[in-house]
């Protein structure tokens, strides 16, 4: 099976794209959070218990970047979720068969 | 008349502005403080409502460097030099959202949704963006 | 539109309102007074320089009323008041001199 890379720009308090990612995603691929998606990476958040519930079978990854910009750097992440910058972002393009951006 | 003296306005309306998208992802949260700054101008009665992700446009210590757009978090500390004073945040959007009060760049009044509600139900005009 | 200065092009919009903030300098602002009329007294360049402060803090062009209740605050009731700003600046203190600033059009200003 290939693996995919699954690219969550908006916030899950706004749209549902996580929500249904998490729900399709299968077993061994990744999901990038990025733009707006990284408040889904907050420990605090109310999605916290969303994402970790998946957290053996997904590899999750967050935009550092975007992190700053909202002003989170102080905030926990869930344990777990590592934080990528710009670079790490085009290297998991690399290494992921496919990407798919939830739109 | 001379140019630097002014009427004051005719009809003072209130009007509410409710913010419910996070920064930077949409250009929402731009527009609607620009909106509101220029509103102020005019002398109406102006309130500012964060609600849902609207309370992340208020997170202190923005840094856009990365990202490379304008921070705009500053200006919400010139709300109080546009006269705007009038600033409720949501209790239930930022507990939901791992934020509290000391997490916000400028002075708020924190309101439950039904005292929040009740002070939405007063208004003349209420834009949401 | 677009100023010229020294063989070098800065470009503006069509209200004479520099597009890059960051190819502002001083001698620009000379020439930019100069197309508004206004000669850069040491009380020209005060309200100038303040509002480039306040650009810098607050990432905003303040509109008229904001910006003599902030200069008010900071510089004293002899300056911050509509006729000493109208006097420096005879259309419009927020306009004219963020113009001369390099800032946008003030917000809050149609």
């Amino acid at each position: 099976m290939s693996t995919m890379l699954h690219l969550i720009n908006k916030s899950p308090f706004d749209r549902n794209a996580l929500d249904t990612c998490l729900r399709l995603a299968k077993t061994g691929s990744s999901v990038l959070l990025l733009e707006d998606g990284v408040y889904a990476a907050m420990s605090g958040g109310s999605y916290a218990k969303a994402v970790s519930d998946r957290m053996g079978e997904l590899t999750f990854y967050v935009l550092g970047p975007d992190v700053s910009a909202r002003g989170l750097d102080d905030k926990p992440l869930i344990d777990g979720i590592d934080v990528v910058d710009y670079g790490g972002f085009v290297d998991l393009v690399v290494e992921h068969e496919t990407a798919q951006s939830w739109l | 008349m001379e140019p630097w003296e002014e009427d004051g306005p005719e009809v003072v309306k209130r009007f509410m502005y409710v913010n419910r998208r996070a920064p930077y992802g949409t250009i929402y949260a731009l527009e609607c403080l620009e909106v509101v700054l220029i509103a102020a101008a005019f002398d109406q009665d102006v309130s500012v409502v964060f609600v849902d992700d609207g309370v992340c446009q208020l997170k202190k210590d923005q840094d856009t460097t990365a990202i490379g757009m304008k921070n705009f978090s500053n200006t919400y500390r010139a709300l109080d030099d546009y006269d705007v004073e009038k600033i409720y945040v949501e209790k239930e959007s930022l507990e939901a959202r791992g934020l509290t009060e000391e997490d916000l760049i400028i002075p708020v009044e924190v309101l439950a949704a039904d005292q929040l509600g009740d002070i939405m139900a007063q208004q003349d005009v209420v834009i949401s963006s | 539109m677009a100023y010229e200065l020294n063989g070098k092009t800065f470009e503006a919009d069509e209200e004479g309102y520099l597009v890059d903030i960051s190819a502002w300098n001083e001698d620009l602002a000379v020439l930019i007074a100069e197309d508004e009329n206004i000669e850069m007294s040491d009380d020209a360049w005060e309200v100038v320089n303040f509002l480039r402060e306040y650009y810098e803090e607050y990432q905003i062009a303040p509109a008229v009323r904001v910006l003599t209740k902030a200069i008010k605050k900071k510089l004293g009731a002899d300056k911050g008041n509509s006729k000493y700003l109208y006097e420096l600046f005879p259309y419009g203190p927020a306009k004219q001199a963020c113009k001369i600033a390099g800032l946008p059009k003030p917000t809050g200003c149609i």
